[in-house]
């Protein structure tokens, strides 16, 4: 008890007191110049800084990337993180891994200037528009930054796609006869208290992703997501959703037999608990595929900020791009990588089919289902 | 606790009076600047936030009653809602059966039993948030040990609803009642009764017209208690059922930290505002109550 009120005390209060203490913090000393006097803070490019060369020798002088919500059992951040530091010496520090992107603007805006503050951001894609509009993010262009498939990223560089993927259905085979590949197949009445989401849709971005998807499924449109809140008020009402947020442990343990979410989480697990005697299939839902990717920026007060450009490299690099691949996300170079021929084949022809190529809401369409969704999901899945 | 008696007369007597006015207020400084520093300052960012709104684009400021407007509303309000409901009922629950647990504890024989509840009730009041929550999913989720076993899921049990949840709440608030309740029985004096029954009154009448009485502000102190509790959980509620039973610790933690909603910190001060308001109201009928308390159970 005292716990949980300790929880929604510090909760609120946190907030109130960043609020409070954000005025104060301590001046940014710009350390990460080079002999000749260029300055990490201001580079827009690795050119810019005297090359990757530079660039490497004065991120290893920072010695540290301090990066926040990260999970290592992500999009494979688990082996990107241990790549990085092998390969340039440089510890990475991540806070708050199951942060969310809310989380990352709160601790750059309220220790703006302190060297607690987070280097490198993987946000939503509403948080990188935003972030960027309020001047928190600094532009840098990756050496790839032209293959980067326009419409993924901003033209000047303040953030850029890094990885997406499809929302899918997850299913433990060994719990359930047949598995749902479809949201029609998930209104069936065998699925009984089965159907979960990763998540709140007001809060998780997967979560929003499967209401989007069922949507799309249900005779919606980017314009109109209120067929996915039927969809799921459909399934509530007929017991067939489950409110347990799925995670690796309820994935595991069997408490979220089916779990829409995002494939690469999925496949992920599929992987993580083969050993487990877990056989988790997974499904790109035929009838409403919905595709979204994160994207990568830089703090604009980064305490490290040659290491933050190095780690931008590093994540563009074909290195980086096929360690996301392997870890079941497509990366936002998957496209260039192919034609270049330093695609990972192996680890692409594992991905989730799918048909089709992806299209992706406007940002304006996107808020107009975010106001929808706040006002219509408790309506839709409570009582 | 309350049934040393009348002796704080005795000590104040018995102190020395040399040092006739010594400068009283300066022992209570310190406990005013932490007062001030850790409810007073972030209670003023609170309401200073909560009629704020910032623009995205040009992060300016200004003044406004909108977050205020938009947290008595739609979702917002149903959660303010769901909350009062869930942690009334759990609190009236827990009150009435505290009382039961703590009557039968108090005038049992065995003086064993009585402090292992005790001690029970101290260690279990305590035990909330994450670990209350996976217990209960262990136990009773759906794949939990007793669900599979008694095949509870076919005769319509969830966990994952308002009964579940309000189950579950009860698990820490009856021992937090008993905790509070068993003083104030201990404080009912064999003597009433004693002198209700030479008078003729029956066991019913003495509850009825004696004990419930005296005892009526005490127990709802101890409502008071479980509701401020339960009203203000969080942890529980969020690993347990997400988003299905609408609540506004929940909603809070959702505007705060999220991946999908942008900007609606204030919104969350907001809430915090109204909940503080709740607060508030349910303390304003307990505090005239509990004069009269003292006065008979001191």
């Amino acid at each position: 008890m005292s716990q949980s009120r300790t929880a929604a005390l510090s909760g609120s209060l946190a907030v109130v007191a960043a609020l409070a203490l954000s005025a104060c913090g301590a001046a940014p000393d710009n350390a990460s110049t080079t002999a000749d006097g260029k300055n990490a803070a201001t580079a827009t490019s690795a050119a810019d800084f005297g090359g990757l060369d530079a660039l490497v020798k004065a991120a290893k002088k920072e010695g540290t990337l301090h990066a926040i919500a990260l999970p290592r059992d992500w999009a494979n951040y688990g082996a990107l993180i241990d790549g990085f530091t092998k390969k340039y010496g440089i510890k990475i520090t991540v806070e708050n891994p199951d942060g969310s992107s809310q989380d990352e603007i709160n601790a750059v805006t309220s220790r703006k200037g302190q060297d607690r503050t987070p280097d490198v951001l993987d946000l939503g894609s509403s948080f990188a528009l935003s972030a960027a509009q309020q001047g928190l993010v600094a532009p840098y262009k990756v050496a790839s930054f032209a293959d980067i498939p326009t419409g993924q990223k901003d033209p000047q560089g303040r953030w850029f796609n890094d990885y997406g993927g499809y929302i899918s259905i997850g299913c433990d085979a060994k719990r359930i006869k047949t598995c749902p590949t479809t949201f029609a197949d998930l209104l069936k009445p065998q699925y009984k208290g089965q159907v979960a989401l990763n998540g709140n849709p007001t809060k998780s971005g997967s979560a929003f992703g499967g209401v989007y998807a069922a949507a799309l499924a249900n005779g919606g449109s980017f314009d109109n997501i209120q067929p996915g809140l039927d969809f799921f008020a459909k399934l509530k009402k007929n017991g067939n959703y489950t409110p347990v947020e799925s995670t690796p442990a309820t994935v595991e343990k069997g408490e979220t037999p089916i779990s829409i979410d995002w494939d690469y989480l999925n496949a992920g697990y599929a992987d993580e608990f083969k050993s487990k005697g877990v056989d988790w299939k997974v499904s790109v839902p035929s009838d409403g595929q919905y595709a979204q990717y994160y994207s990568q920026a830089i703090n604009k007060d980064a305490p490290h900020p040659a290491a933050a450009r190095l780690w931008q490299e590093y994540l563009y690099s074909a290195e980086g791009q096929n360690l996301w691949l392997k870890g079941y996300a497509r990366p936002a170079l998957m496209t260039a990588l192919e034609k270049a021929g330093t695609l990972d084949k192996t680890a692409a022809a594992k991905l989730p089919k799918v048909s089709g190529t992806p299209s992706f809401p406007t940002e304006a369409q996107q808020s107009k289902a975010k106001t929808a969704i706040a006002e219509g999901w408790a309506k839709a899945i409570s009582g | 606790m309350t049934s040393t008696l009348p002796r704080v007369d005795t000590a104040s007597a018995a102190a020395p009076q040399r040092r006739r006015r010594a400068p009283g207020w300066l022992a209570v400084v310190p406990l005013l600047v932490v007062t001030v520093i850790a409810f007073g300052i972030p209670a003023l960012a609170m309401l200073n936030g909560a009629f704020t709104v910032k623009d995205q684009a040009t992060g300016a400021t200004s003044y406004t009653t909108a977050n205020l407007t938009d947290s008595l509303q739609g979702a917002y309000l149903t959660a303010l809602l769901g909350s009062v409901k869930l942690s009334a009922l759990s609190a009236a629950l827990a009150t009435v059966l505290g009382l039961f647990l703590a009557q039968a504890v108090v005038t049992s024989r065995f003086r064993a039993l009585r402090d292992a509840v005790l001690t029970a009730s101290g260690v279990l009041a305590n035990f909330g948030g994450v670990p209350l929550a996976f217990a209960f999913v262990a136990t009773l989720g759906n794949s939990g040990v007793l669900t599979q076993h008694l095949g509870l899921k076919d005769a319509g049990w969830d966990l994952y609803s308002f009964w579940g949840l309000t189950l579950v709440y009860l698990y820490f608030l009856i021992p937090l009642m008993v905790l509070t309740i068993t003083p104030a029985l201990e404080g009912l004096r064999a003597q009433w009764r004693e002198a209700a029954q030479n008078n003729g009154a029956t066991h019913a009448q003495y509850w009825r017209h004696v004990a419930l009485p005296v005892l009526t502000p005490s127990l709802l102190g101890g409502f008071v208690l479980l509701f401020g509790s339960a009203f203000a959980a969080y942890a529980t509620a969020a690993a347990m059922v997400g988003s299905s039973v609408p609540l506004v610790t929940l909603q809070i933690a959702d505007a705060i930290s999220g991946n999908v909603l942008v900007g609606q910190e204030n919104v969350a001060l907001a809430l915090s505002l109204d909940m503080v308001l709740v607060a508030g109201l349910v303390m304003a009928v307990y505090l005239p109550l509990q004069r009269r308390s003292a006065r008979w159970l001191a």
